[in-house]
This record gives C-alpha cells, sequence and structure tokens, in this order.
C-alpha cells in the first residue's frame, strides 16, 4: 500500500517537475557568444573536469550544463531538440533510439571504435558495470555475497535484517534502471528470481544511483542493486561504510554515450567537444584527472550499440515487461 | 607508290574500330547486367533479413486474456545490424490500428500468412527498403489480424553496389584494354596477307606476269583469281602487240626493200638523164620511208618497253663500245671517225634494247650532220650523273629551235637535204624519261653539235 501511494504521488509530480532540473550549472564567461548546451543525466561532478579542460581551449564558448533523469532527458529531448546542442547519457537504449530516429549529427571526422560508436552520430565514451553495494554493517561477521545467487542466498538467509532495507531502481521512471533490468533479464532468469526476493522484502524503488547510494550510506538500507558503480566509487568519502560488488557471474556494462542534436545552434563546438570528450576517454591515462570511468578498449561489450537495443522499448514489450516486474516485486 | 589511286577509309581502321566498338559495347552491357545482378541479390539478402525479422516477431504474438502480447526475441533487432549502421524501423498493427512502433510508417497489408510482401518507401527522410507480413490471431473472443512491418535504411546495401560496381568497372576496363590489344593484333594479322601479297607483285619484274601462286586466305581468293585472269589477258595482249610490231616491221620493210633494188636495178637501165633523176629521188624517197618506218616500229618498241623496262645491270662503255664497232662502216663510209673517251666502266641500271637503240639513234644523227673527215667523240662520265654525250664538229643546232627538236616529227631548220623522220631525238628523250634521266641539247663553243644522254 505504501509503494502504491507512492508510485501515485511519483506520477503526479513528475509532469509538475518535468522542467525542474535535477542540476543546472554554466561554464565559463557569462558575456560569451557561444554558449553550448549540454542535456545529460551525469552527475556535474563527473563532468565538470571535462567541461573545464574543454573551456582552456575554446576561451570564447560557455557552457549550460544541465541535469535530469534518463527517461526525462529522453522525453525533454524528443519534445523540444531544438532547446540542445550535446545529449549526453547512460541509458544506451534511449540514446540509440533518438539517433535512429534521426535526431543526431554525423560527425565525420572522428577516430573512435566501430563497435563504441553508430551511424559516426552515437559516441560512447565509458564503460560503467551495474554493481551490487552493500553496507558494511549489515555484512559485519558474514561473507559478502560476490554474484547473484549469493546475494539471494544472504537476503533468504536474514529476512529480518533487510525486511524494507534493500534497494533498486523503479525500472518505471529510471531509463537507467529499466535498461539494467532488461538487460538482466535478457541474460539470466535469476534476475527474476532476485526480483521475486526483492518484492517479498519490500523493497525501496529509486530514481537514480545517487539517492540510494545515500540511504546505503546512512544505513537506511543495507543492499543495492544495479547500482552505477562509478557513482558509488565516487563517493570517496563514504567507502568505509559501503562495498562495491562487481557480480561475478555475467556483469551488466553500460556504455555512456553522446551525441550531437541535428538542431544545435553550434554544429561545429558541439563536435568538437564531442571530440575533446571522447579524446579524454579513451586516453586511461587521464582516468586520475578525470572521474569518469574510461572506456574499455580491451573487450568489445556485450551489450553493443546495435538495433536489437530498441527490443525493450517497443510498447508492448515494455508494458509485458513492466507487468512482470511489477507482479515480482510488490507484494 | 600509290599515287593515282583514291583512298576511301582503310580495312585496318575500319577493322580495329569496329572491333573496339563492339568491345566496349559489350563492357558497358556487362557493367550494366553485373550490376543488375549484384543489386537484385543484394537486395534479395536484404529482403530475407527483413522478413526473417518480420516473422520473428510474428510469430512471438499471441492473445492472453483479451490482450494482444508481441514478446518479440532480443535477435529480431540484432540481425538487421549491418557495418553501415542501418537504421531500423518497425510498426505493429492490429487491423489498421499502430499497436506498437513506428507510427506513420507506410504500411502494406499483405495477405493473412501467404508470406511477406517487400517495398520502397521514404521514412524519416531516409529512403528505406521494408518488408511486411500477416497473421490472423483468435482468441476466445477475439479475431484481429496482426501486421508487423519491418524498415532498414539501404546504406549499407548501396555501400556493397558501389564496391561491386567499383570492381565491375575495373573488371569491364581490363577487359576492354585487353580487348583493345587484341583487336589490334588481330587486325594486322588479319591484314597481314594482304600487304604479302602486295609485296609480292610490286616486286615482279616487268616480264613476269604468271599468276600467283603463293597460298592465299579464302577471302581473298576472288581478288588473286581476278588478278591473275586480268594479268594472263594482259600477257595475251602485250604478246599480241609484240607480234605486231615485229609484223609490221617485217611488212613494211621487206617490199621497200624490194622496190629499192628494183628501183636502182631500173636506175641502171635508164639513160635519160632526167628520167635518172626522177629514179634517184624516187630511191631517196624509199630510204626516207623505210628509215621512218624503222623509227616508227622503234618509237614503237619503246613507247611499249618503257612501261616495262626490263632492268639488268649494264656497262655503258662496253654498250658504247659495241655500237661504235657496228656504226664504223657508215662513219667511214664518210670519213669520219668515231671517237669513245671513257676511263672505264660505266656500270647502270637499264634497258639494254632501249639504251641501244637510244644512243645508235644519237650517234646516227651526229654521222649525218657532221662534216666528211671529222671526229664524232662519244663521252662516257660518271659525274655528276652516269651519261653519254655524242659530240660532233658540224652546224650544230639551230638556236632557236633547240628546245623544239625533241618533239615527234619536229626536224632542224638546217636539215634540208639530209634524210630523217624526226622521230631520233625524241626515242632517246623519252628512254631518257623511262630511265629516270633526260636529255640535254646545246651547241658546243667551237661549233658542232652536243647531246647529252644522262640517267
Amino acid at each position: 500500500m505504501r509503494y502504491i501511494f507512492f508510485l501515485i504521488l511519483t506520477f503526479l509530480v513528475q509532469p509538475v517537475l518535468a522542467e525542474e532540473w535535477e542540476d543546472q550549472q554554466f561554464f565559463g564567461s557569462a558575456t560569451s557568444q557561444k554558449t553550448l548546451r549540454i542535456l545529460s543525466n551525469t552527475d556535474t561532478r563527473f563532468f565538470a573536469p571535462i567541461i573545464e579542460s574543454f573551456l582552456k581551449s575554446q576561451p570564447s564558448v560557455s557552457v549550460k550544463y544541465l541535469v535530469t533523469g534518463s527517461a526525462e532527458l529522453y522525453d525533454i529531448f524528443r519534445t523540444s531538440p531544438e532547446d540542445f546542442d550535446v545529449v549526453i547519457s547512460s541509458a544506451m537504449d534511449l540514446q540509440f533510439k533518438l539517433v535512429n530516429d534521426g535526431y543526431a549529427l554525423a560527425l565525420g571526422d572522428l577516430e573512435h571504435p566501430d563497435w563504441a560508436q553508430w551511424r559516426e552520430s552515437l559516441f560512447a565514451f565509458s564503460t560503467e558495470p551495474a554493481t551490487i553495494v552493500i553496507n558494511r554493517e549489515a555484512f559485519e561477521g558474514v561473507p559478502t555475497p560476490s554474484s547473484r545467487q549469493d546475494l539471494i542466498k544472504a537476503l533468504r538467509q536474514r529476512p529480518e535484517t533487510f525486511q524494507g532495507r534493500v534497494g533498486t531502481y523503479d525500472v518505471r521512471h529510471s531509463g537507467l534502471g529499466y535498461f539494467f533490468a532488461t538487460q538482466d533479464a535478457r541474460a539470466s532468469e535469476t534476475y527474476w528470481r532476485l526480483t521475486e526476493v526483492f518484492g517479498s522484502l519490500g523493497v525501496r524503488l529509486y530514481c537514480c544511483s545517487g539517492d540510494m547510494i545515500d540511504d546505503l550510506v546512512s544505513g537506511k538500507i543495507a543492499v543495492a542493486y544495479n547500482v552505477l558503480g562509478s557513482y558509488a566509487l565516487g563517493r570517496e568519502d563514504a567507502q568505509s561504510q559501503i562495498k562495491v560488488i562487481l557480480p561475478s557471474n555475467f556483469p551488466t556494462k553500460m556504455m555512456r554515450s553522446a551525441f550531437v542534436s541535428t538542431n544545435t545552434r553550434l554544429p561545429d563546438v558541439a563536435g568538437t567537444f564531442i571530440k575533446h570528450l571522447t579524446g579524454i576517454q579513451a586516453d586511461i591515462s587521464k582516468a586520475a584527472t578525470f572521474p569518469l570511468p574510461p572506456l574499455d578498449r580491451t573487450v568489445e561489450p556485450a551489450i553493443s550499440l546495435d538495433p536489437a537495443l530498441m527490443t525493450y522499448l517497443d510498447r508492448l514489450k515494455r508494458r509485458t515487461f513492466i507487468q512482470e516486474w511489477e507482479s515480482a516485486i510488490i507484494q | 607508290m600509290i599515287e593515282g589511286v583514291k583512298i576511301s577509309g582503310s580495312l585496318r581502321n575500319r577493322l580495329t574500330v569496329s572491333l573496339i566498338g563492339g568491345a566496349a559495347v559489350l563492357a558497358l552491357l556487362m557493367y550494366f547486367i553485373v550490376r543488375a545482378y549484384a543489386t537484385q541479390i543484394a537486395q534479395q539478402g536484404q529482403d530475407n533479413i527483413l522478413g526473417a525479422s518480420v516473422n520473428s516477431i510474428l510469430d512471438a504474438a499471441n492473445v492472453s486474456e483479451g490482450f494482444i502480447d508481441v514478446d518479440f526475441p532480443y535477435a529480431s533487432f540484432s540481425m538487421l545490424g549491418t557495418d553501415t549502421d542501418d537504421r531500423v524501423f518497425y510498426a505493429i498493427y492490429q487491423d489498421d490500428e499502430l499497436l506498437s512502433g513506428y507510427d506513420g510508417l507506410a504500411q502494406i497489408f499483405p495477405e493473412v500468412d501467404k508470406g511477406s510482401a517487400y517495398g520502397n518507401t521514404t521514412f524519416k527522410g531516409a529512403p528505406v527498403r521494408l518488408a511486411s507480413a500477416s497473421r490472423m490471431l483468435v482468441g476466445a473472443d477475439l479475431r484481429v489480424q496482426l501486421t508487423v512491418t519491418v524498415a532498414q535504411t539501404q546504406d549499407s546495401l548501396l555501400g556493397a553496389l558501389n564496391r561491386i560496381g567499383r570492381n565491375v568497372a575495373i573488371f569491364g576496363a581490363g577487359f576492354f584494354l585487353l580487348v583493345v590489344i587484341l583487336a589490334f593484333w588481330a587486325t594486322s594479322t588479319a591484314i597481314g596477307p594482304l600487304a604479302q601479297l602486295t609485296t609480292s607483285v610490286a616486286r615482279r619484274g616487268p616480264q613476269d606476269l604468271s599468276p600467283v601462286a603463293s597460298p592465299v586466305p579464302r577471302e581473298m581468293a576472288p581478288l588473286v583469281f581476278s588478278l591473275n585472269k586480268l594479268m594472263a589477258r594482259l600477257e595475251y595482249s602485250l604478246s599480241r602487240s609484240e607480234d605486231f610490231i615485229a609484223e609490221a616491221a617485217h611488212r613494211v620493210r621487206t617490199p621497200l626493200a624490194t622496190v629499192r633494188s628494183h628501183a636502182e636495178a631500173t636506175l641502171l637501165r635508164v639513160d635519160k638523164e632526167e628520167n635518172r633523176q626522177a629514179m634517184r629521188s624516187m630511191i631517196r624517197a624509199i630510204d626516207e620511208s623505210s628509215r621512218a618506218a624503222g623509227q616508227l616500229l622503234d618509237h614503237a618498241m619503246i613507247t611499249f618497253r618503257a612501261d616495262n623496262l626490263d632492268q639488268k645491270n649494264i656497262d655503258l662503255v662496253e654498250l658504247v663500245q659495241d655500237l661504235a664497232m657496228r656504226l664504223s662502216p657508215i662513219a667511214e663510209m664518210r670519213d669520219i671517225e668515231l671517237q669513245l673517251d671513257a676511263l672505264g666502266p660505266v656500270s647502270v641500271i637499264g634497258d639494254a634494247i632501249l639504251l641501244q637503240n637510244a644512243i645508235r639513234n644519237l650517234v646516227d644523227n651526229a654521222l649525218k650532220y657532221a662534216p666528211s673527215e671529222s671526229i664524232v667523240r662519244l663521252v662516257v662520265a660518271t659525274t655528276p650523273k652516269p651519261s653519254i654525250s655524242v659530240v660532233d664538229e658540224g652546224a650544230g643546232f639551230p638556236v632557236g629551235e633547240i628546245n623544239l627538236l625533241p618533239d615527234r616529227f619536229a626536224r632542224g631548220s638546217n636539215s634540208g637535204g639530209i634524210i630523217g623522220s624526226g622521230l631520233g631525238l625524241t626515242i632517246a628523250q623519252e628512254v631518257a624519261e623511262a630511265h629516270g634521266g633526260g636529255l640535254t641539247l646545246n651547241n658546243h663553243s667551237r661549233g658542232g653539235a652536243c647531246v647529252t644522254f644522262s640517267f
């Protein structure tokens, strides 16, 4: 009942907040002629160093960095594509669909691995796994799970500890959450068993990785599933409270990607920005300076940039998946 | 070699151009046919994948609790991945109503369960190929026609076609080049026998009118046959004309000789001075006629032979010496000394009979016009060109007429009383011209005529 109320509340609040940014930052001189408008679902702290280094080489340019959730990002951009120059998102499927639907400008002169780009328009620039993050306190004295099966076992052994203290994405509202969930479900049936266990424990549903990590650190929840490892590891102050676990079997890895809008007013600046971004992310030696994980060029990803990404965006597929997910998680 | 022959085009060029032109047409034809065929095959490939995608979606459809559920597999779209990242669009229709996918994607509604239909259209600004298939779904209280359309842009197809097109173009160009080389080779092979025949005919001597004996290609047989026939006719006509000349000489000279001997006999028997005078005039006239007949026949013979020189290596000195010896009786009769000036043998290529005839005419003239007890010099020189000069000590040529004298039947104004036909110099000049040389007349500064026959 609690969760239904939560859901209704979320639905009501959603349209009102549509244009309310999670974060909004302006970089560079306010008097500059050209302002590059970046629409992103990535926390500003990950992008600030990249934007600042970009502005050093482009002194006449300023950057407006707008942050929103991946699903909202998709809707906002489709509604007014002319309002943005560069779109950055971790939801590969939604990014792919925007490019497939013709919203992206092709950048012919960009050197990038073939598997990390699509139509010379969509460029993947980071490899980030979905992880299990646990509160160390909750697992004191017991072995930490290293796989999804371990996690299921651990949750079932101590339901009293985890009741109401498990968190994951609300796949209905988070584009990235939905993407992780569908890819998990595609890879293994374990996902559904895990979801049922989550449901039985009264799982808390979140819109974003950030909020989940906050609650983990405070001890409000003990386990968070499918959290972006990069975000969890980015909280350097909280590493004593939390532990990031990369599931040993079939890790789900997402590639953050960017494209230039066809309606951009600054195609050259936007193109240069994408080049700058992919250049930094390709250079392992810069990993220390820039907090965003680099693009893993050693292996081709299990989830590649191809038309199959649109499969779970299909209305019927989504309806079926959400129904199944709801019936598993809301008990 | 070929002056006076009218030229109309060239067999070699005609053959080469038609071979190369044919090859160009064939190469172009090959290019278009292969390209069209490749397009068909490539399109077939894309259609197969689109059809498979459509069917995998259609197969996943089922009716559950009154709802249409189409839980199509991940592979439905992943199979559509291409090197050039072609865009993919799809639409799922329940009867005429869009259930899922892209709105506005042109629909083909193929017959239910009759396989896929294919077509081309434009969607979101890009030309796309689309496949559609339909299936009837029957539930408890539901009966709907489900239609699935999958469309894909054609970048990969066009890329493949361009690659194929480029390769075919390269092959076509190579093929064409090869044919050009072959065309030149084939043309010269085909023209070869013609050139050989030309050479063999051109190299023949003037007397050689025998048929062409060496084998020729079948196509040239009619030409060679006609040529052989022409030569046979020519030979026949030539031999007749030679016979005629001999016959004529015989027929004119013999009666004249008879008449002369009769006239001489009569002269001995006639006593009256006026009758004797008349008889002498008659004998003179007969001599003149006889000589004119001889000269005419010589001239006819020369006209014939000049066209077909019987060229041989001849020593001019020997020729002149021989001639001088033969004419020495006549010279002695007139107390004229024939003097030969030559340093050594002078070799030329020419027709001995004609040369003899020409030189004899010149020496004859000199003997006729030279005064008694004088010298007629026969000078054989080698420089600047081989030449024979006949120099006498007579009155020389009449100055105003010197250029007209070689004309036919022209006689000098100072020739009165001397027997002559007016053909001697004509004959000499024609022989000289037939040998590529000329006849020069001039008067010696110390008096006397000088005729130079040069090669």
